[in-house]
């Protein structure tokens, strides 16, 4: 499926995935359920944005054909999107968003960790970066979790219908391609696989304490290889908007 | 010999230049005690800084700040940013730690705040204004990147502080 060089896929993931996540925490600002939510969840979001914006430029340096940041997140298609499937759901509740957030920075903040050891030095430095911002996020997120899923009836029912659709996306995280395989073997990626183990053990332990149960539904989605949900397309709408509706403008 | 202190003399006058330069949501905080010029480098004529956050809108502003100032200055000096090593709070410098208290906002503690700690006590920051330990946390997530919200027990004051990083 993926024709391109591995490491500009690679980079892409990386990058996509953060845009997507910020995008989706962005739509929180000036919905969420108390002030110091929405300030907090644009927080989460600016990070992200900022992480996505060292990956995406690194990316088109990698590519070689001069596009930009900017045109790598303006001007491409849903299917030229590696975001993993995650990050594209929606929103829905802040028991969902947050349950979201729970499982991909449980995840990011382990792949940055091991990406500050990449032969690669940019992507190096960007994840040494980064994993220090992604403390906050799990740190944030699993206090949440915690809070609502041990609160009261409503919220541990909330908390836990979130989680149960969110869940299935989860495999996707783990699970080794061709790109991952040839990056890791480089010495540039990250053996996902071999995160499984210590991301079970800290979300194990974060649900057991908000007393809310380990859901075992799995959905098949291969968001890195370009195939998404219907969701996508929605977030690219409002995303893109201003460059497709204008293109080349400049504030 | 005399190359090497004449660079001397310009790096310092640099620095100099550099400390008039303040973080645009942080205007009474130069540059330099904020710690994110990393460093000065005559012969290749490059003034490297790094962010403080990877989302920080502040950091293309400071760039282009800095590169007036040199310019007004009259100092023929590009600006490149670089990620590594990471920025951490535990490069403001002393002054900067003042300064910001003097301004209404606490300086960072010491870098060791366990962050993955669940439910871990926030490290205590004493009241900016009145200076007492009975304070707590309302939000780690504040108006910018880099500071949380807390509230003082004893005057009753919100303030803001630095988040450790």
């Amino acid at each position: 499926m993926t024709t391109s060089p591995p490491l500009f896929d690679y980079t892409l993931r990386l990058g996509d995935s953060c845009l997507i996540l910020a995008q989706r925490l962005a739509e929180w600002t000036g919905h969420a359920p108390v002030l110091e939510e929405d300030i907090a969840l644009g927080n989460l979001g600016l990070d992200l944005l900022g992480q996505a914006r060292s990956f995406l430029t690194y990316a088109g340096e990698i590519e070689g054909k001069g596009r930009s940041e900017d045109d790598l997140a303006f001007l491409r298609d849903a299917f030229d999107f590696r975001n993993v499937s995650l990050v594209e759901q929606p929103n829905g509740d802040f028991g969902q968003t947050i349950a979201r957030h729970l499982l991909f920075a449980g995840w990011h903040e382990l792949v940055l960790e091991r990406l500050t050891q990449s032969k690669d030095a940019t992507l190096a430095a960007v994840a040494e970066k980064g994993v220090k911002e992604i403390a906050y996020h799990w740190r944030h997120a699993a206090e949440w979790t915690i809070r609502l899923g041990d609160g009261t009836e409503e919220s541990h029912a909330r908390m836990q219908a979130g989680l149960n659709q969110v869940w299935g996306y989860t495999p996707e995280l783990f699970r080794m391609d061709e790109t991952d395989a040839a990056m890791l073997s480089a010495g540039i990626g990250v053996d996902l696989a071999g995160l499984q183990p210590t991301w079970d053990a800290r979300i194990n332990a974060v649900l057991a304490e908000a007393t809310l149960d380990r859901p075992t539904n799995i959905t098949r989605s291969n968001g890195k290889q370009g195939v998404h949900s219907e969701h996508l397309g929605h977030v690219l709408t409002e995303l893109q908007y201003l460059q497709r509706a204008y293109p080349g403008m400049q504030w | 010999m005399v190359t090497a202190i004449l660079h001397r003399l310009d790096e310092a006058r640099i620095w100099r230049v550099l400390a008039e330069v303040g973080d645009p949501e942080l205007p009474f905080l130069s540059v330099v005690d904020l710690g994110i010029v990393r460093s000065i480098s005559l012969d290749d004529g490059v003034v490297t800084i790094t962010p403080t956050y990877s989302g920080c809108p502040a950091t293309e502003v400071i760039g282009l700040a800095i590169a007036n100032k040199l310019a007004e200055a009259g100092l023929d000096l590009k600006v490149e940013t670089k990620l590594s090593p990471a920025w951490t709070t535990d490069w403001i410098t002393e002054k900067g730690r003042e300064t910001l208290r003097a301004n209404g906002i606490a300086p960072p503690p010491a870098a060791s705040s366990d962050k993955h700690a669940l439910f871990a006590e926030p490290p205590v920051m004493a009241c900016p204004l009145c200076g007492s330990p009975d304070t707590e946390q309302v939000s780690a997530f504040g108006a910018t990147a880099c500071k949380a919200m807390h509230r003082c027990q004893s005057c009753s004051e919100p303030f803001e502080a630095f988040k450790c990083l």
